[in-house]
């Protein structure tokens, strides 16, 4: 009798801690949606979301948010024009071309490169990427989109190319086997049989990895400026929604000032964008996987 | 026969392109290393930090980091585990299960700063831990928790089901199998995936700094509740000065951040390694 109480009293500790994980996803709606709230109430929900003019820590305080995701937009659209190329470029060599020596000498790399702190990218951009830049490109700020677009697009390069060759390894040989019996090389292989196959699963990586580009911090932080500005010039400096909320929390802002709360309708934003595309992402991964079951 | 030649220029291609992130890791390493290695030193090591960049140190950051990791993983590990072991074991089934399976994987996909947030209106503001060690630490425990939780079921579902079926017969309950069979079996994949998942933890900047970790700490952190700085965040704080001092500064913190990292995975590796071993054995 006491061992099946035991037994019980475990499995209902081990669901509870397995019951965490939604407390913790509603702990940060919670927190996101109160402060958003408070931020809602003192500023109309249009003039946050369509305003073009983002001046919260001025003496003239504006509250348009488009300068922010503007700034956002184009850092991550840079970061994807390097990363989803290369990424799936690396993916069909490393599923359909590469020996398996050559796979395992070269994987390391892209592991490595996934598991660089994001601090030390935002320090490469800032100080090697953009002097180099500037070279070719004068006019080139010193704090610009560009810089920390290409190197956010090298970090999450190695997302895109695991999870697309993950999605080609799963097409079944069968299709390959059809198409070179047909005469077909490998790169016709590659291109007009494999990758259709997998492209809910391709486009499940580069969606995530669009989510990763617009969560990401530090390479901004450091590398894009602080200036929130409506434009969709890489070569000026700028500010992405997630610079914006490091660049309040490093000042002394008190909480439950309207400036406080800034960074909690800003992160609101960010939260439903990034969960959105995250979900979207599941769920092709989820289509693709029923497909070849 | 130009679509063979457009075979091979392809395979060339695709080998220029694993070549030139090859190149950026490289370009990355050098830059960092040039800069960096001749400000390195005991007395950088053993320095509080400073207005003069020449005689800056990381002492704090370095033990900031020490007690905010290992507090992570103390407060994450544990629960991180039990919710694997429920998952894979217990078997989540109906609605709820599947509800926790897909919260999980989304919330490995929340961006860190959103935990950041999570942790100041939390930790910081609703139970008053102030910006405190145990506050920084608990915000990255829950930003490792989705990770400590993939990586152990993957552990254990490495574990054949005979194992299981085994202590079954002999008249175990699920509980004793577990905890006599499965999980001393997948114990060098889940202590894989911990030293992974922590070695993330070590490199994150933005949660912490949401949180409060300040950039400038004269002394060494003595408790859970005292101020803290950390590595990334020094690090952050000196590429953010115009001075070219405090660049090379930074680029000596970033090796030794680098260098904790690779001990760390090379750790992970070493216990993959044995364990893989011992198997074959």
């Amino acid at each position: 009798m006491t061992r099946s109480f035991l037994e019980r009293v475990i499995e209902r500790a081990l669901f509870l801690s397995a019951a965490l994980s939604i407390i913790v996803t509603a702990g940060i709606i919670a927190v996101l949606l109160t402060e958003t709230v408070a931020f809602l109430s003192e500023i109309p929900i249009m003039e946050f979301l369509f305003g073009t003019v983002w001046t919260p820590l001025f003496a003239d305080q504006h509250f348009g948010v488009l300068p922010l995701v503007t700034g956002t937009i184009v850092v991550s659209a840079i970061a994807m024009c390097v990363a989803l190329p290369g990424g799936l470029l690396v993916a069909i060599y490393l599923a359909e071309y590469a020996r398996p020596g050559v796979r395992r000498a070269l994987k390391p790399i892209l592991e490595i490169l996934a598991g660089v702190p994001t601090v030390v990218y935002g320090y490469f951009a800032l100080l090697f990427v953009t002097p180099l830049l500037q070279r070719f490109i004068p006019d080139l700020a010193g704090f610009n989109a560009l810089g920390p677009g290409i190197v956010m697009g090298i970090m999450i390069l190695p997302l895109v190319s695991s999870l697309s060759e993950d999605a080609l390894g799963s097409v079944p040989n069968g299709l390959r086997e059809g198409a070179f019996a047909l005469g077909a090389t490998r790169l016709q292989t590659s291109l007009l049989v494999v990758v259709p196959a997998a492209f809910s699963g391709i486009s499940a990586a580069a969606i995530l990895a669009v989510s990763r580009a617009i969560g990401e911090t530090m390479i901004v932080a450091i590398a894009a400026g602080q200036q929130p500005r409506l434009t969709a010039n890489p070569l000026v400096p700028i500010e992405t929604m997630t610079a914006y909320i490091v660049q309040v929390s490093m000042g002394d802002t008190p909480a439950g000032t309207l400036e406080y709360r800034t960074i909690f309708a800003v992160g609101m934003l960010l939260f439903l964008a990034t969960f959105a595309l995250n979900l979207f992402s599941n769920w092709l991964r989820e289509r693709f996987r029923e497909e070849y079951v | 026969m130009r679509r063979y030649l457009a075979d091979r220029a392809f395979a060339a291609l695709g080998l220029v392109g694993l070549l030139a992130a090859l190149a950026a890791l490289a370009a990355l390493l050098l830059d960092v290393i040039l800069d960096g290695a001749p400000r390195l030193s005991w007395q950088f090591l053993t320095s509080y930090p400073s207005r003069f960049a020449a005689s800056a140190g990381i002492l704090p950051a370095i033990l900031g980091t020490f007690y905010v990791i290992v507090l992570t993983g103390v407060m994450a590990v544990p629960v991180g585990v039990a919710a694997a072991v429920y998952l894979e074991e217990y078997g989540a089934q109906g609605r709820l299960g599947r509800v926790i399976e897909i919260n999980i994987a989304n919330l490995a996909g929340v961006p860190s700063i959103v935990y950041g947030l999570l942790g100041l209106g939390l930790f910081v503001r609703a139970l008053a831990l102030g910006r405190s060690v145990v506050a920084g630490a608990a915000t990255l425990a829950l930003l490792v928790l989705p990770v400590v939780i993939l990586a152990t079921r993957e552990a254990l579902r490495a574990v054949p089901k005979s194992l299981r079926e085994g202590s079954y017969a002999l008249g175990a309950t699920q509980w004793q199998t577990t905890q006599h069979q499965v999980l001393p079996a997948a114990l060098p994949g889940i202590l894989t995936g911990v030293i992974l998942a922590l070695s993330r933890a070590i490199g994150e900047t933005a949660p912490l700094i949401i949180v409060g970790a300040v950039a400038y700490v004269r002394f060494v952190p003595d408790s859970l509740w005292s101020p803290f700085t950390v590595l990334p965040i020094q690090i952050f704080n000196w590429v953010s000065r115009p001075q070219a001092g405090f660049a090379e500064n930074a680029a000596a913190g970033i090796i030794v951040l680098l260098v904790m990292l690779v001990l760390m995975n090379g750790a992970a590796i070493l216990i993959r390694d044995r364990f893989q071993r011992r198997r074959i054995a």
